[in-house]
């Protein structure tokens, strides 16, 4: 079972995006793939047409008095399963906290049992630096990093390499890529061609900035599935394939 | 699609006829959106084929075996009765012929059924055209809740030896899947499936339904005797059931002997002569004597034309088990000899399909069955009428008292023919015993019959070991003759020879005991208390 989750520090970057068609196209390959919605705003969930919700909460879920398997929801695709969000993950952190040993890595032990029905996790992070980020940092194996082609966005990918460099023993991949790039922008253009030459672990593949991305909202599905023909799904496919090709393990 | 708890369901309709599918979505948008999913996982046409041995052996230990035939290659499943997945396999593809599950690439079905069918082939016993559609069965959200799945079946029997015809439609199956983490939602659909009329829960699996539909049922080919007798039925009657039971079996084995898709076809055909030539000289005193004088004659003609086959299929057969005893030899010495006893067996099978195709055995059946049936329909003279259950009690105690008194005088200088002889006429027995089971006390029957099969391995060990011998020293002489026989070959038969010879020995030691067990006081006791039920169904 690989790990991967979308992370950012800032909201509205295309996380979420990010995460639903890369595990749906992960499904579409005929992996079994299970996406967790762990956004108390619930996007992933409801672009798949499920409640954002969780019987007992995020508070059972952590507790571990729910299995996760108990909460998850068959998508309308093949192969792609849903782990819902839930209002009561805005307290996630506190929740973690509660536990009694390693607080940072018990969101790596409650997909430990799961690796037996799943070969593809995404992990949709919600946009904060907190304890549940730090878990989910812990638990992924690959780090996926929308970033926005500015010059502090670099920034932020800087601390991140740095703080993720700082775990003892395991540490995710980190693998950014530029998510809403505006081809009209230079700025833009210039960043997004400098980075991804200069800088090890950013992909090659840009995402546009297109309104077909936006559609999603109003189609409740991933790009990559309602207009499989289209720029936007043609790129999160690039990037699919660029983000499984890549050679270097994780540091163990 | 992540489904679990299917609920089947069939639709009664006309053949052909697709408003019940229509009326089935139709109630269900009452709760739900239906929508078509075309190219959803499962969907389009399949094929498949269920493969048993003609026997049914694997029916009978339970188990389903299919080939899904795909674009390219397919899959052997194989599945419990209730569809349990047990093994399944990639195989090319699925021979035109009726296969050997030895002859099947190695893998996990293999590995399952080679002990339980072999010798035997798989034969194709169902094929079934099933063309899939989905809908998705979506809630106010338009979010996929449940799925429906359609399966119209059209099933064809591959031999065309049913009753119900070679083609037949199947009612349209319906099923329910669920989708994970909605089981509420499937349970919803399949309530409303379920109070529809004209929809039914499939009682039967598709294999099932589709046997039932062709007019075949399961196990429907034994080669026991379970003719259908009773204790007060004339004894003519009661012989002639037999006889004709028998005359199934050998006619049902004809066609499987003549394409030659396993052994066993011949060996349940020569089974079923014997018995009705011991059923004729045994029973045969209630049937007209002009009758048994005849088919005497033809059914002993029968079973000799079959014999030279049998007997190179068991050489065969048991040619590795007869290689692995060799000690100072090599296996590959012996090679020569399976050649040749090949070869041997083709010019044999020839002759053999000569004669089940020819009039002689035409005649026999036919005659035979139309001689039977007048029996067994014509109502004898009153005075005549001996019960099943008076015959029974007195061939049965006559052939008891004849080994008895044979075995008795069998001493360690008696030629080894007293104990052939001997072997012969507990076959008789044991014939007898099968023929009448159905009138016997079954705890009783299976007490003598216990006994008398012990006292039978022994006989036959001895007798099988001497025959072998011999026909070893005859084909050594045969490959001579036509230069087939390397020195190592003759040298590796000589050392076969000299083992079945000390074989031959420790089944004589044995002898004595098992049939004192069998014929001594305690096993007396056994017989009578069998025949003292019969006396009591006689009166």
């Amino acid at each position: 079972m690989k790990i991967f989750a979308t992370y950012n520090i800032k909201g509205g970057v295309g996380k979420t995006t990010a995460a639903v068609n890369l595990a749906y196209l992960s499904a579409a390959d005929g992996c079994r793939t299970l996406l967790w919605d762990l956004d108390p705003q619930g996007a992933a969930s409801f672009l798949f047409r499920i409640k954002p919700r969780v019987k007992g909460g995020g508070k059972a879920l952590i507790r571990g008095t729910k299995a996760l398997d108990d909460a998850i929801k068959g998508t309308d695709f093949d192969h792609l399963d849903l782990l819902p969000a839930d209002f009561t993950y805005r307290n996630m952190d506190l929740l973690l906290g509660d536990a009694d040993r390693k607080p940072t890595r018990k969101l790596g032990q409650l997909l430990k049992p799961l690796a037996a029905d799943y070969d593809h996790v995404f992990l949709d992070c919600p946009p904060s630096i907190s304890l549940v980020s730090e878990n989910v940092m812990h638990a992924a194996d690959v780090l996926l990093v929308p970033l926005i082609p500015t010059t502090l966005s670099v920034r932020t990918l800087d601390q991140l390499t740095e703080f993720v460099a700082g775990f003892d023993g395991r540490r995710p991949q980190v693998r950014a890529f530029f998510s809403m790039v505006d081809r009209r922008k230079k700025l833009h253009l210039q960043i997004t061609k400098d980075l991804t030459t200069e800088r090890a672990g950013v992909a090659a593949t840009p995402i546009p900035a297109l309104s077909m991305i936006e559609r999603m909202s109003v189609e409740r599905a991933p790009v990559t599935a309602f207009a499989p023909r289209s720029v936007a799904a043609r790129a999160y496919r690039a990037l699919w394939a660029e983000v499984q090709q890549d050679p270097k393990p994780p540091k163990r | 699609m992540t489904t679990g708890g299917l609920r089947e369901f069939v639709a009664d309709t006309a053949e052909g006829e697709d408003s019940s599918l229509v009326a089935v979505r139709s109630e269900l948008s009452a709760a739900f959106t239906v929508r078509q999913e075309p190219g959803a996982a499962g969907s389009g046409m399949h094929r498949r084929t269920w493969l048993d041995t003609f026997d049914w052996r694997l029916y009978k230990a339970g188990l389903t075996l299919q080939f899904e035939q795909a674009r390219r290659g397919g899959r052997l499943v194989l599945s419990r009765a209730d569809g349990t997945p047990q093994a399944e396999q990639p195989v090319t593809r699925w021979p035109r012929r009726p296969g050997l599950a030895e002859d099947l690439p190695p893998g996990p079905v293999r590995d399952r059924i080679l002990v339980l069918t072999s010798p035997r082939a798989l034969l194709p016993i169902v094929k079934a055209t099933s063309t899939v559609s989905v809908n998705r069965l979506l809630n106010a959200d338009g979010k996929t809740v449940a799925r429906l799945v359609e399966d119209r079946v059209t099933v064809t029997a591959p031999n065309g030896n049913t009753a119900g015809g070679t083609t037949a439609e199947l009612p349209p199956r319906l099923a329910v899947a669920e989708v994970r983490g909605y089981p509420g939602q499937a349970r919803k659909a399949a309530g409303l499936l379920a109070s529809m009329p004209g929809v039914s829960h499939a009682s039967q699996s598709v294999f099932i339904a589709a046997l039932t539909v062709l007019g075949r049922h399961p196990a429907d080919y034994t080669s026991g005797v379970d003719a259908e007798i009773t204790a007060s039925m004339p004894a003519p009657v009661a012989v002639a059931r037999l006889l004709l039971r028998l005359l199934d079996t050998v006619e049902l084995n004809v066609d499987g002997v003549l394409r030659d898709i396993d052994t066993e076809f011949l060996h349940d055909l020569r089974v079923a002569v014997r018995r009705t030539r011991s059923a004729i000289k045994l029973l045969g005193g209630v049937l007209p004597a002009d009758l048994v004088e005849h088919f005497k004659a033809e059914f002993k003609w029968l079973g000799d034309v079959t014999t030279p086959v049998r007997d190179l299929d068991v050489h065969l057969l048991g040619f590795d088990a007869l290689t692995g005893q060799l000690v100072a030899a090599s296996p590959d010495d012996l090679e020569p000899l399976r050649a040749f006893l090949a070869r041997r067996r083709t010019r044999e099978f020839r002759r053999l399909a000569a004669a089940l195709r020819g009039p002689r055995f035409r005649a026999i059946t036919d005659d035979w069955r139309k001689a039977l049936l007048e029996v067994r329909d014509v109502d004898g003279p009153r005075r005549r009428r001996l019960t099943a259950a008076a015959l029974a009690l007195s061939a049965t105690g006559r052939s008891f008292r004849r080994i008895a008194a044979h075995g008795a005088a069998i001493t360690s200088d008696s030629p080894p023919e007293s104990l052939h002889d001997l072997r012969k006429r507990t076959k008789e027995l044991r014939y007898l015993l099968e023929f009448f089971a159905p009138l016997h006390d079954q705890v009783a029957y299976r007490k003598v019959l216990s006994d008398l099969k012990q006292l039978q391995d022994c006989l036959g060990e001895f007798q099988d070991s001497e025959v072998q011998r011999a026909e070893i020293g005859a084909l050594a002489d045969a490959m001579l003759a036509e230069r087939a026989a390397p020195a190592a070959t003759l040298l590796a038969m000589g050392e076969i020879a000299a083992k079945l010879a000390l074989s031959q020995a420790e089944a004589r030691t044995e002898f004595s005991a098992r049939f004192a067990r069998f014929a001594g006081p305690a096993g007396r006791e056994r017989v009578r208390v069998l025949l003292a039920g019969e006396m009591q169904g006689r009166r």
